[in-house]
């Protein structure tokens, strides 16, 4: 078992839990969205996921490839979508 | 060992961070999401050269479906409706992440560990029940599911028993990973304890749960990060995880309800009528919009508190005309914000941000309560609870302890309200019958619309 990739993990906590707190109410939905898509990062777990071998975890890891990209396409141009309409007076 | 591929994930996750870290102040919020988008695309590209084995074929099609999916809705969606839109995606997201760790399982790549299979039933059991889960927290919200809480005997016992169940199954997993079966009970189980965990929670309560679903999505791929050994998953599910768990927090405190209370507490069910014979009479005061017109004429600070009420009626355009009338007059005007004032952390400020509201105008709760003082009209607007003094001091009261807004202490306060019923949480506001207090009935959207036409005729 490798010790490191708990190290990252937590790490990761930490830092994330520091840039959040920073983020004003006024952007927590696309703070929500944005990270719907960043959690698309599975996207790259499912590409793994379809190495040619065995065919049923091929079938999953292509269903898992269409999700994940939902989430990543739709994640990020919504998010967008909505950071567009703030604006100053 | 370092290879390039590595080294790009690590280069990925630093720019989600970086991302992130631009969405703390709407200027820079924009650019941020793209890099985020960067750091994805750097990442998928990664995966793409450095694994060799991989269906190609399949993939650009399943990229292809995804990104007409993906694009379709976020074109569509209506600002109103981005609740929704962010239950499915935490529900895909859980989902993916389930079935990776579960195409592992079935075809793994080298012979699996007893860490990996842990993992691997970790992974299942999250990205299962936020699926469920999520799709019936998107019911509720869209009004497919009651939004009332659904409880029988024994709910919490069944779903103990379920969740105990999950983690001997899990167990047993990882001591004879020859038993096929046994995984797809796990899958079978944590379907389960998503819909069991969901709903007996109130529709009010939604926007705490699609921010603990949000959570969920992240520590699902998080765990599968875990399986795949790769660091990615890791850090973009830790920041995920995070996030959801820190607006998860905003929202409770928002509410001022422990999480336990809202995920075991079946709040929003009809009490029985114990306040029926006890509810105080209160007189009320109610103007036409014209008698509001002259108030409005001799105020110089105005802040309006918008409900989601608003929101249904569609008046955030009108708000913004009678605002921009009232600025162009040299009155000061401040949009208050309570959190819990949408379907979802910040929701309000998106929409009133889509009615071209800008956003220096928007004040949250921390900032604004002691603007109210010298406030000469409070404009609520299809507010109820939040707005209730009750909360400070009435400790018999269900929303007591809750932060409010204190319109109550501005010199008049406007109420615009359908009819008179009660809120969310079900009780009458005693601030309509203050003695500052002016009710305006109608439909948001009709009433300021009519005000502002009296406005003009002054």
């Amino acid at each position: 078992m490798d010790i490191n990739i708990f190290t990252v993990f937590i790490l990761a906590v930490f830092v994330g839990v520091e840039i959040i707190t920073k983020v004003p109410p006024t952007l927590h939905t696309p703070l929500m969205s944005g990270s719907n898509a960043i959690s698309g990062i599975a996207i790259v777990g499912a590409i793994i996921s379809t190495k040619v071998g065995g065919e049923l975890g091929t079938w999953l890891g292509f269903v898992a490839v269409i999700l994940a990209t939902v989430n990543v396409v739709g994640g990020f141009m919504v998010t967008d979508r909505m950071l567009k309409m703030f604006k100053k007076k | 060992m370092i290879n390039l591929d590595s080294i790009l994930y690590v280069l990925s996750s630093i720019l989600f961070i970086i991302g992130i870290k631009r969405l703390s102040h709407p200027k820079t919020a924009r650019s941020g999401n793209f890099i985020a988008s960067l750091g994805m695309l750097i990442a998928i590209i990664t995966t793409l050269v450095s694994n060799s084995t991989v269906n190609l074929e399949l993939i650009a099609i399943g990229i292809i479906i995804g990104s007409v999916i993906g694009a379709f809705f976020a074109i569509r969606v209506e600002m109103t409706q981005m609740p929704q839109m962010v239950a499915i995606f935490n529900g895909f997201g859980g989902i993916a992440s389930a079935l990776i760790a579960a195409a592992e399982f079935l075809n793994p790549s080298e012979p699996l560990l007893s860490f990996s299979l842990a993992t691997i039933s970790l992974s299942v059991f999250v990205g299962t029940l936020t699926f469920t889960g999520s799709f019936i927290a998107f019911g509720k919200l869209q009004g497919f599911i009651s939004g009332q809480p659904i409880v029988f005997f024994g709910q919490q016992f069944l779903n103990a028993i379920i969740g105990i169940s999950i983690l001997g199954l899990s167990i047993y997993i990882v001591l004879d990973p020859e038993q096929i079966n046994i995984f797809y009970l796990i899958i079978a189980a944590s379907a389960i304890i998503g819909i069991g965990l969901t709903i007996p929670i109130g529709g009010a309560d939604m926007p705490v749960v699609i921010s603990l679903l949000n959570s969920y999505s992240g520590i699902a791929a998080s765990s599968t990060g875990f399986v795949l050994n790769n660091n990615a998953l890791i850090i973009s599910g830790a920041l995920v995880g995070a996030s959801g768990l820190i607006l998860t927090n905003i929202m409770c405190k928002g509410m001022n309800r422990s999480l336990a209370n809202v995920i075991f507490g079946a709040v929003g069910l009809e009490q029985t009528t114990d306040s029926g014979s006890e509810t105080k009479q209160i007189n009320i005061k109610s103007y036409s919009t014209e008698e509001a017109a002259m108030i409005f004429d001799a105020a110089e600070k105005i802040i309006v508190v918008p409900g989601y009420g608003l929101a249904v009626a569609q008046a955030q355009h009108a708000v913004r005309e009678v605002a921009e009338f009232l600025a162009k007059n040299g009155k000061t005007v401040l949009y208050a914000i309570h959190p819990v004032a949408g379907r979802m952390p910040g929701h309000m400020n998106v929409l009133l941000a889509e009615a071209n509201i800008p956003y220096d105008q928007l004040k949250d709760l921390d900032e604004v309560n002691n603007e109210f003082e010298d406030c000469d009209v409070a404009l609520v607007l299809g507010a109820n609870d939040v707005v209730n003094p009750a909360a400070r001091h009435d400790s018999s009261s269900p929303i007591y302890g809750m932060p409010i807004l204190d319109v109550d202490k501005s010199r008049t306060v406007i109420i615009n309200k359908r009819t008179m019923n009660t809120g969310f949480a079900g009780v009458q506001n005693e601030l309509f019958g203050y003695d500052n207090s002016i009710m305006v009935f109608g439909d948001a959207k009709e009433m300021l619309q009519k005000l502002l036409k009296d406005l003009k005729e002054l």
